[in-house]
């Protein structure tokens, strides 16, 4: 057992039964499960976006409850307004995320380091307040989906024959597989990212940013893309959460502690700047949480400190900690020098 | 005159949100540490003021007399131990740092004294008032507004009359050579705080006097505050004020045309001036 490598192994299989595990969840499982990992899945969503923003691009973002509200008010102007399929409602709600993330951009990376986490949350203050404005959907008392709606979703009534059960947990069913779906897609999309020439070149500005433009890296049009992207993955997210939720008010929809403080915690108690770290970090957050479930907020309190702690002293996280004393990776991002016929 | 008025009001609370502001500038004039934790801690000086207010039975000025060293040993206590250690090239560890400590200060404060809403009450001086040429004021905002103007300018005296000010200016300027003549930079960093935590509290009077508070309110407070500090330009103290006054008349005047506009307005105004003026209105020197 003292080989990492055969380790490494080990556990890449463990991921991969864990993965089937999971997609079978609403089969063998029951509904309270599938609620709950729903819950889970989608914070692991919110924090891989996070962890790509914060960890890697350098850029804090504290106003990542913007994409998650205007997603999800998106989803619900389709579903109302249009009468669309929710299904439809979520991938307009990513686009309209991304379509906010354009001028927050132009706006907050004007604002330099720690600011720029200012400038995000004051943007998402201004989109809650501008969307509490909005009468069509209830205004600051927020609206619902129209009864029935997630019922007769598109797929929920042949998912409903095959599982047999109701309507409801025929849809919780769907949302549960669409958001292991868009968590493991992140969680690709994030590696593959990460080890092209534009993830080269983000890590390259992370390390040095002077040695990095010297040889032809744009920072700004780097981050701004990261930006987009993530807020792209948040939108989706936010709209799918909202779908399950079924009711939306702008302060749920734009809250900064249950789609952004939560996140941070996260990733950084799993390690911030890895790609297993939010996933880490949502396990232990779901057991702590859990665990701490009757004592009110305690629970967020030792979540608090719990980061603190972990930026004091072990500022790769639990998962930085676990590859440093046994040598254990996964999905690393280390680049190996290139073979002799790979070289120019 | 309805406008008149509804200026001067704005002005007056701008005086609130400058003092918000003043030991936010001052923190990061000095050490470049962006404090998210610094509304939750304007509002655990309004509870100590408030609970000691209770416990002797004490005007909430006499009150806040006695919380002020208290809040300055918070301050010297959290530099020393915490802050200190996360100050560095990387933006990340303080900012994530002060960010978990809002999150247990908030908590912290509902598991100990509710979710109610609380109020400092000063007595009859609450609802006095005096005649302006033409415009009534409260003598409350007139007082708040009075004070922020005396803090800034004690601040500004402390930063470039005094030794210790002499020891904030170098030390802010370069760390290691600071060392060399014999000054701690963590010890001048513990006492900039301790500084910034006596404004907290004196903040924390007035924001306890003229509304009701909660364990909830600290990061609407901060937002405030950091939007004066961007707006004024990173390091100057008196473009604090004029940041605070911006926003404080611009959420007046946004209330005055549609009450849900009054928070609205205020961030608005703050988008505005910083794409006009990337760097605020008065930058200090290139951060």
């Amino acid at each position: 057992m003292s080989d990492p490598r055969k380790i490494t192994r080990l556990i890449q299989l463990m991921g991969l039964a864990g993965v089937v595990l999971l997609f079978l969840v609403p089969v063998i499982g029951s509904r309270a499960l599938v609620q709950d990992l729903f819950g889970v899945l989608t914070l692991l969503i919110l924090a891989q976006n996070w962890n790509l923003l914060a960890g890697f691009a350098g850029l804090v973002s504290v106003g990542q409850q913007a994409f998650v509200g205007v997603g999800a008010y998106a989803m619900f102007a389709c579903v109302i307004l249009l009468g669309m399929d929710p299904l439809v409602g979520i991938a307009v709600g990513g686009v309209a995320a991304m379509l906010l993330a354009i001028p927050m951009a132009f706006f907050s990376f004007r604002l330099a380091g720690a600011y720029f986490a200012i400038g995000t949350w004051v943007v998402a203050e201004i989109t809650r307040l501008c969307f509490a404005q909005w009468k069509a959907l209830g205004g600051g008392t927020g609206t619902s989906l129209p009864k029935g709606t997630t019922k007769t979703m598109f797929g929920v009534p042949e998912i409903k024959s095959w599982l047999g059960g109701s309507s409801s947990a025929a849809s919780d069913a769907l949302t549960y597989w669409l958001a292991l779906i868009l968590a493991l897609a992140t969680l690709i999309a994030a590696y593959l990212f990460l080890k092209s020439r534009m993830g080269l070149g983000l890590q390259a500005l992370r390390d040095n940013e002077e040695a990095a433009r010297s040889v032809g890296v744009n920072p700004t049009r780097l981050k701004a893309w990261v930006f987009m992207l993530t807020a792209f993955g948040t939108g989706l997210c936010g709209a799918l959460l909202f779908i399950q939720i079924t009711r939306v008010t702008p302060e749920a929809a734009f809250s900064v502690l249950d789609w952004t403080a939560f996140v941070i915690f996260i990733t950084v108690i799993g390690g911030i700047g890895t790609l297993p770290g939010p996933i880490i970090g949502v396990i232990v957050f779901y057991f702590l949480q859990r665990t701490l479930a009757d004592y009110g907020t305690v629970y967020l309190i030792v979540l608090g400190c719990l980061g603190i702690a972990v930026m004091l002293f072990a500022r790769r996280g639990l998962w930085g900690l676990f590859t440093e004393k046994t040598g254990i990776e996964l999905l690393s991002l280390r680049q190996l020098p290139p073979t002799e016929n790979q070289a120019r | 005159m309805i406008w008149i008025d509804t200026l001067v009001q704005g002005v007056l609370l701008g005086g609130l949100y400058a003092l918000f502001a003043a030991g936010l500038s001052l923190v990061f004039g000095v050490m470049r540490l962006v404090n998210l934790a610094h509304g939750d801690l304007i509002v655990l000086a309004a509870f100590v003021i408030l609970s000691v207010a209770t416990a002797l039975n004490l005007n909430p000025f006499v009150a806040a007399v006695i919380a002020i060293p208290v809040m300055f040993a918070v301050g010297w206590v959290l530099q020393t131990y915490l802050l200190n250690r996360v100050l560095g090239d990387d933006i990340l560890p303080p900012l994530l740092v002060t960010f978990g400590l809002s999150v247990v200060i908030q908590n912290g404060l509902l598991e100990l004294f509710s979710a109610d809403s609380r109020k400092l009450t000063a007595g009859s001086i609450e609802a006095e008032s005096v005649s302006l040429g033409g415009v009534t004021v409260g003598v409350m905002p007139l007082l708040t507004f009075v004070s922020a103007v005396l803090v800034i300018f004690a601040l500004n005296q402390i930063f470039y009359r005094t030794k210790l000010g002499r020891a904030f200016r170098a030390t802010s300027d370069d760390r290691e050579a600071v060392g060399l003549m014999g000054i701690r930079p963590n010890n001048v960093f513990a006492i900039a705080t301790g500084i910034a935590m006596v404004v907290a509290t004196i903040a924390a009077l007035y924001l306890g006097i003229r509304a009701n508070f909660d364990p909830s309110i600290g990061p609407a407070r901060l937002l405030y505050a950091f939007e004066a500090v961007i707006i004024g330009g990173l390091g100057s103290l008196w473009g604090t004020l004029a940041g605070g006054v911006i926003i404080g008349v611009s959420q007046a005047l946004g209330a005055a045309i549609n009450p849900e506009w009054q928070i609205l307005s205020g961030h608005v105004a703050f988008v505005v001036v910083l794409l006009v003026r990337p760097r605020g209105l008065f930058p200090r020197s290139k951060d």
